[in-house]
């Protein structure tokens, strides 16, 4: 190497090497300290993506749209790891995990954030799809952990619907490759994504349009839209809280961001069909479904899960509804949920290990029994329910304001959708945390560290973002079209 | 040369939709692991063919592997599983077997309809390939739908993924990192399927999936 200091390829060998060694090491508590060390490296590595770009190559690139993603998914990798260190240790006390599993764990855990990089990071159509499976089967194993019988159903249950959502985003590929191979020829350059856009108005617009359906219904299922949801609420709640927290606030988000390279393909061909009324349809179905099943929901950890469920609807139909202020509104809103839904997820992990169990109808006035778990979740649904002043609250007002101005009537839809969901939130919360105290009610051997660093950011953003973070995003969205 | 060619290719890929469906009324285990390994054969030669009209060395690797994993050791692997689990007896399914054989028969109609009016400019022996994979892939899934047991729904993922390989071969040129990438998977994919079976029997005596549907985590 003539570079001393690699960043693109540092975010890859971190996690990479990282499992390695976790799968090689005994000992659990250096095990997971030396888990938080990596995920710290490598968000530290993504940040000097800001400052030093690497050009691209065939297979590896960072542009405008990846490097949020990579940053916000190293981040949220990061924190996700130190949650992971204190609620493992509660999980060994119960012998709810042996020693055994949790060196698996946590080799599994860099394996995902190696596999979650590399989609994100790739700038290859074939290389993209491997990440995602890569990222796929690994959170099949880590749901599937506990080894009982709902966490096997539920293991089971997300293996077959994402290998069949997999299996057609490859033939889906495939067809991009072959809408491609005519302009740009055959081989590797036409997996290419950067000569792929370049090109995309000579490509033949019926095999592209065909492709993004088979792209749309295969990533569609890892993000969760409405009829291909079925495994999400069951992954979520059998499985480590931790990896319930990495799925809502980054797998999904790697799988939408799939669907929005590809959707630039489309955008950059005159001829090819508008992707936006499919996504806008299939977003509005997500949310309008998902926040009615919440108001089923007896499981906290399924609650939120449909709740992410709704609000990946939302942010499809942002994108769907495209243009650089829906655009700039759907791009907030995944930062803000991933960030939001991870804090939820590390408070509901601490909530379900102190009261035993995750049934709602079990725990009530946690605002009293133990107030500094409580008062974060009343925050986190807060936000996500998004009310003002926090940071959801900005980028719905600006997707519903857009909305209103061009397409009224999906408007209604939308406000109405989010307005059911938030209704069913509140019920929720309201037994949560302020009702008669139940359940036991010791003292929670937590970290509020990384709960509350989210919170906080989520807040801030709510009232004052950087200029240039907002100059970036508006970038970001020029580029999506 | 050129016409031999094209009938060749299409007859293997032909041959790959024909035995998707024998698989789909096959109703013992044993019978339908045997199915797949003659439907992994068939896409064998299928992928081989086309590695000699591409004139397209690394192909003959992707034939290899389909030989050797596809159609010998996961067969071989499965039929243990079986035995060791101790059910031969008939497999069950949710639609009868007329009614899973007309759904088929629409979905390949369905496959070529969309396909050929797709790829109308395509080259002809990349169209029909496509559509044929489109086809195969279907009848996967019609399989893993109409299926109960693990194992069934097994093979039918897997047979989704020779439908896969049927298409990225028929692309003419398509690089070699996706081919490979398709068969390690199928690996990977196995591994894991390996060890869920395992966990699968040792916890319920079973590996009917219906039995995993009992625990609807919010019942009760």
């Amino acid at each position: 190497m003539t570079m001393p200091f690699d960043p693109m390829a540092a975010v890859l060998v971190i996690p990479a090497a990282a499992a390695a060694l976790l799968a090689a090491l005994p000992g659990y508590r250096m095990t997971a300290r030396l888990n938080v060390l990596a995920a710290l490296l490598t968000f530290l590595a993504a940040l000097s993506l800001f400052f030093e770009r690497p050009e691209a190559g065939p297979y590896l690139l960072v542009d405008d749209l990846n490097n949020v993603f990579i940053v916000l998914t190293t981040f949220v990798g990061f924190t996700t790891s130190v949650f992971s260190a204190s609620y493992i240790d509660h999980e060994l006390e119960i012998g709810r995990l042996t020693p055994t599993f949790l060196r698996f764990y946590h080799a599994m855990y860099q394996v995902l954030m190696f596999a979650m990089n590399l989609a994100l990071i790739a700038n290859n159509i074939g290389l993209m799809w491997v990440a995602i499976e890569l990222a796929t089967l690994t959170t099949v194993l880590m749901v599937g952990i506990y080894r009982t019988h709902e966490a096997l159903e539920a293991a089971w249950k997300y293996f077959i619907l994402g290998s069949v959502g997999i299996a057609l985003a490859l033939f889906g590929t495939i067809l991009v490759y072959m809408a491609a191979r005519p302009a740009i020829g055959e081989g590797l350059p036409a997996m290419v994504w950067t000569n792929l856009v370049a090109r995309a108005g000579e490509f033949d617009p019926a095999l592209l349009n065909l492709a993004f359906v088979f792209l749309l219904l295969g990533y569609g299922t890892k993000v969760g839209l409405a009829p291909l949801h079925a495994w999400l609420p069951d992954a979520h709640a059998e499985g480590p809280t931790p990896i319930s927290a990495v799925l809502s606030g980054l797998l999904l988000n790697v799988a939408l961001y799939a669907l929005l390279r590809f959707k630039m393909l489309l955008a950059a061909n005159p001829y090819a069909v508008a992707p936006g009324p499919l996504m806008v349809t299939l977003g509005l179905i997500s949310l309008i479904f998902a926040s009615f099943m919440l108001y089923r929901r007896r499981d906290i950890k399924r609650m939120f899960a449909y709740s992410s469920i709704e609000h990946m609807g939302i942010i499809t139909f942002a994108f769907g509804i495209g243009g650089p202020l829906a655009n700039f509104a759907g791009l907030l809103h995944m930062t803000m949920h991933s960030l939001t839904k991870s804090a939820i997820f590390f408070a509901v992990g601490h909530i379900a290990q102190v009261k035993g169990t995750q049934k709602i109808a079990e725990m009530s006035g946690l605002t009293v029994t133990n107030p500094v778990l409580g008062w974060g979740l009343v925050i986190g649904v807060i936000a996500i329910a998004g009310l003002p002043p926090l940071g959801i609250f900005m980028s719905e007002f600006l997707l519903v304001s857009s909305t209103f101005a061009r397409e009224p009537w999906l408007a209604i839809l939308l406000v109405f959708g989010i307005l059911v969901g938030f209704g069913a939130l509140f019920l929720r919360l309201n037994s949560i945390a302020f009702g008669e105290p139940r359940g036991p009610s010791a003292e929670a051997k937590a970290s509020y560290l990384p709960m509350y660093s989210h919170l906080a950011i989520v807040f801030v953003a709510g009232i004052y973002m950087p200029p240039a973070i907002v100059m970036w995003f508006q970038n970001v969205a020029k580029l999506l079209g | 040369m050129r016409g031999l060619s094209f009938d060749v290719a299409h007859l293997l890929a032909g041959g790959l939709v024909l035995v998707s469906f024998m698989q789909l009324y096959q109703d013992r285990l044993s019978a339908l692991l045997n199915m797949f390994a003659l439907h992994a054969l068939v896409l064998t030669l299928s992928v081989a063919w086309q590695a000699y009209i591409q004139d397209a060395p690394h192909l003959y690797v992707t034939a290899l592997i389909a030989l050797v994993f596809k159609a010998i050791v996961i067969p071989i692997a499965l039929h243990r599983i079986i035995v060791r689990l101790g059910i031969h007896r008939e497999i069950d399914k949710v639609v009868g077997v007329g009614a899973t054989m007309l759904l088929g028969m629409g979905l390949v109609a369905l496959s070529m309809v969309v396909m050929l009016r797709v790829t109308a400019d395509a080259d002809p022996l990349a169209r029909e390939d496509l559509a044929f994979a489109l086809a195969v892939v279907l009848l996967g899934l019609l399989m893993m739908v109409t299926r109960r047991n693990a194992v069934s729904q097994v093979v039918g993922f897997m047979s989704i993924e020779n439908g896969l390989v049927l298409a990225a071969t028929g692309a003419k040129g398509m690089p070699l990192v996706v081919e490979i990438s398709i068969a390690f998977s199928v690996l990977i994919a196995f591994i894991v399927i390996g060890i869920f079976l395992f966990r699968i029997r040792e916890r319920f005596d079973t590996v009917d999936v219906q039995a995993l549907d009992r625990f609807r985590g919010e019942r009760s």
